[in-house]
């Protein structure tokens, strides 16, 4: 019998990269596949692939045994393949059931029925058993509910084959529970869903079939049932991680206050009144989403208006009302979201890196000394372990965890005395992240402070001496030492220690 | 952290630097040459000395121009206000030296007028998070009334000797204003490739919120760029009142769309964040050519504009940004 979905020795290159080499897939009725391995694998690649976006050099694509032929989204999506990018395809200024029909649009004489296509959404939404209003423009809507508003589109068109990707990045733990929910129920009616993650625990929760991929080649597919965790991440890496947590050396016991906050108010958050972090440290910042981490962090660094600022920094008082009077006094920081407000896409590795160190490069006073740049954007490749093919080439050509990577490169070369980090591995495959901690220990162990926002708890655990945990933006907990531990850290972090205490 | 050297040493090899200045400007080099091509068969006088040094004489006006807007358009805005600058400077300019003030002070003083409603659309962009393109609407109109004001509508001539030697004067057998314009070209060039404010220019068109967080002074460079198109114009403005020998309120309308179209035949796109002032001026020579061959060639002036209008469209066809992303 023919699966429902084949991919028959499918390959693509891009200038200077082979994407995917002679790639085999397939994919049954009823089957959530899991499709993982490290950033760069190709799993992106084969995704555009399946939606149409790309055109593969060689290959075949079959849908119940007949060969497809796609030229852009409509045909994918005409052969019953509907795919939910990370970046959203919605319309913010319209409504769940306008985005829903976009380009479908139920008419009458011209006019479209408003209502008809109404209840037609919320039957969809029914179906998902997730309420989300309609009568608001998506772009106000919570991401997860945008979200589903993304899968009803696709049960609207009848798609039998969904692509997911990465669909519970930016989810809490509940919103994942319930998409999870969904995709079982998705599952019993017959659609086949394509499930691209990094979350080991999500891919065994919710997979039935796991297929790696490493370096652009199929590693292997195996039943969820008949692999363990290690196994599966030897298979993404290519070899056995040690632990990505090695013990902490814990900053000297006379170490001098770096960041000392007296007193911080940002609109609409709580004031913080005491916030130290001392040299070699590392203090996370743990929180849900939305509980008000970045804010505080962005708010330091001058980015977000504060109505209250009295900050200390190496035992000095500091005005800090733009992001470069933080990078003067040797405060960095890594945006939560590296492609929006971290890198410039379209510029050169080069370019990102020495985007803030140019003044260290002078020649003649006004010019940049090209060699001296050149020589030290290579010395911060090589220190950052960042694979590209040039410092010439586009950032926004690389994988995610070497885009991140560039972004931590800049703020090695600027040296600074505190780095935050905010949320250095969302995204991320397992090789790249283990990298980062690393670099986030060195960092530390070398006499810097550094700030962790993050919302893996894994991460928060392992690698902070002490961790802030926020909710509602207030500061409700500093736990220290053995304190540190996942359930304590909910505890704070969903006010649930009200409820205990 | 190991030395730089010890880390070039440790890089598998050592990169050459890309031809990507090339395919960059390749388009509009080619697309310069075939116009060339095409204008010299159908004129046998195109390629004459004097033909080619009276084509760069009539772009270095709009050459000037387009070296700010160049710089504008890279840092992802616009500036519609170039050629009331033009305006405005060459009438204050005209008017001081007609009522005896010496040619310095003169010339500096239009200058400062173009610099001025420059800084103020910088400001209002950049501190007062306006956009580019309606607050230079805006300053079009106002620089434009102002200078009409100053000069109650009528062209102020009569001017000294000396001042056309600006617009009219030769240096082995070159105009004046084509030196001037390489020379503004030269240091724009290195002023936008060579030192850090060039190099966050084109970051700040790339990504605003990136290079600001960062620790870049985003707003200070921002109302640079502002500044710097508001002193090109205003020395274009110079220049033409030098060459008409009068101050003309009236002068330079539409001069704004003509710079811009330099801009976008040279390769860089509406978005900004990417470009060059060398395609700058191989977009400004363009329709330099295309204007004498047409107008040698006895076209009609209505059907030129329309011929320029397809080439516009035409370049950005080519130069349209393809969509890659890993």
């Amino acid at each position: 019998m023919n699966p429902l979905l084949r991919l028959q020795g499918i390959s693509k290159g891009f200038p200077g990269v082979q994407a995917l080499s002679r790639m085999d897939f397939a994919l049954d009725t009823g089957q959530i596949h899991a499709l993982t391995g490290e950033n760069g694998a190709g799993k992106s690649t084969l995704m555009k692939i399946l939606s149409g976006v790309y055109r593969p050099d060689e290959g075949s694509i079959l849908i119940d045994g007949k060969e497809q032929h796609f030229d852009g989204y409509r045909d994918a999506s005409a052969a019953g393949i509907a795919t939910i990018f990370q970046e959203f395809s919605l319309i913010p200024d319209l409504d769940a059931a306008e985005n829903i029909f976009l380009g479908r649009e139920l008419t009458r004489g011209g006019l479209l029925q408003r209502s008809a296509m109404r209840r037609r959404a919320a039957a969809l939404f029914e179906r998902l058993g997730y309420p989300v209003p309609l009568n608001r423009p998506v772009g106000r809507l919570s991401v997860a509910q945008q979200q589903f508003v993304e899968i009803a589109k696709a049960l609207s068109i009848e798609a039998r084959i969904l692509v997911l990707d990465e669909p519970t990045a930016t989810l809490t733990p509940d919103e994942t529970r319930h998409l999870f929910k969904v995709m079982r129920e998705l599952r019993q009616t017959g659609v086949a869903m394509v499930f691209i993650s990094h979350h080991m625990e999500e891919i065994f929760e919710i997979a039935d079939t796991i297929t790696v991929l490493r370096d652009g080649r199929k590693i292997g597919t195996v039943a969820t049932t008949a692999i363990d965790m290690p196994s599966l991440v030897e298979m993404m890496v290519g070899r056995s991680l040690e632990s990505s947590f090695p013990p902490l050396k814990p900053p000297a016991p006379d170490a001098a206050l770096v960041l000392d906050v007296q007193a911080i108010q940002l609109e609409r958050q709580a004031p913080v009144n005491r916030l130290q972090v001392r040299a070699g440290e590392i203090l996370g910042f743990a929180g849900v989403v939305g509980s008000g981490r970045s804010e505080l962090a962005l708010g330091l660094i001058g980015e977000l208006p504060t109505t209250r600022k009295d900050v200390r920094f190496d035992g000095r008082a500091v005005r800090l009302t733009d992001p470069a009077d933080a990078l003067i006094q040797g405060i960095g920081m890594l945006p939560e979201n590296r492609k929006a407000d971290g890198l410039v896409l379209g510029a050169s590795v080069r370019d990102n890196v020495s985007l803030n160190n140019l003044d260290k490069y002078r020649r003649w006073r006004w010019l940049i000394d090209g060699s001296k740049e050149l020589a030290a954007t290579l010395s911060s490749l090589t220190q950052a372990r960042i694979k590209t093919s040039s410092p010439y080439t586009a950032v926004g050509t690389l994988s995610g965890g070497n885009q991140q990577k560039v972004v931590i490169a800049r703020w090695l070369q600027h040296r600074c005395r505190l780095l935050i980090f905010d949320e250095p591995t969302r995204g991320i495959d397992v090789g790249a992240k283990a990298e980062i901690y690393q670099l986030i220990r060195q960092l530390a162990e070398a006499g810097n402070a550094v700030i962790l926002i993050s919302s893996e708890l894994p991460e928060i655990v392992g690698l902070s001496h002490r961790v802030a945990v926020f909710d509602h933006g207030a500061i409700t907990a500093t736990l220290e030492g053995a304190a540190i531990h996942p359930n304590q850290i909910m505890l704070h972090a969903t006010g649930a220690h009200h409820a205990v205490s | 952290m190991p030395s730089p050297e010890l880390a070039v040493a440790q890089a598998p090899s050592r990169p050459t630097r890309p031809r990507r200045h090339l395919p960059v400007l390749a388009y509009p080099l080619i697309g310069m040459l075939l116009v060339c091509v095409v204008m010299s068969f159908a004129n046998a006088d195109f390629l004459s000395v004097a033909n080619l040094l009276n084509i760069v004489r009539q772009v270095s006006i709009n050459g000037v121009i387009a070296v700010g807007m160049t710089y504008v358009i890279l840092s992802g805005g616009i500036d519609l206000s170039v050629g009331s600058i033009l305006a405005l400077s060459g009438t204050l300019t005209a008017g001081l030296l007609l009522a005896g003030m010496s040619p310095v002070l003169a010339v500096a003083a239009g200058l400062a007028s173009g610099v001025a409603v420059g800084v103020l659309n910088g400001v209002l962009v950049a501190y007062m998070g306006m956009p580019s393109i309606i607050v230079t609407l805006a300053t079009m109109g106002i620089a434009r009334g102002l200078a009409l004001l100053y000069t109650g509508g009528y062209p102020i001539d009569g001017l000294p000797d000396g001042f056309g030697l600006l617009g009219r004067g030769k240096l082995l057998g070159v105009p004046y204003p084509v030196w001037l314009m390489l020379v503004v070209f030269a240091l724009a060039w290195v002023l936008l490739a060579r030192t850090p404010f060039g190099r966050y220019v084109h970051a700040i068109g790339g990504n605003e919120d990136a290079t600001r967080l960062s620790g870049v002074r985003v707003k200070r460079n921002k109302l640079m760029v502002y500044a710097i198109s508001g002193l090109t114009a205003a020395i274009a403005g110079l220049v033409l009142a030098s060459r008409l020998m009068s101050g003309q309120p009236s002068a330079g309308v539409s001069f704004e769309l003509d710079a811009i179209a330099a801009v976008v035949i040279g390769g860089t796109p509406i978005t900004g964040g990417r470009g060059s002032v060398i395609g700058t001026l191989i977009g400004a020579l363009t329709l330099g050519v295309l204007n004498n061959g047409l107008n040698m060639m006895g076209i009609s002036p209505y059907l030129q504009i329309v011929i320029r209008g397809v080439i516009i469209l035409f370049a950005i066809y080519v130069g349209r940004e393809r969509i890659r992303r890993g």
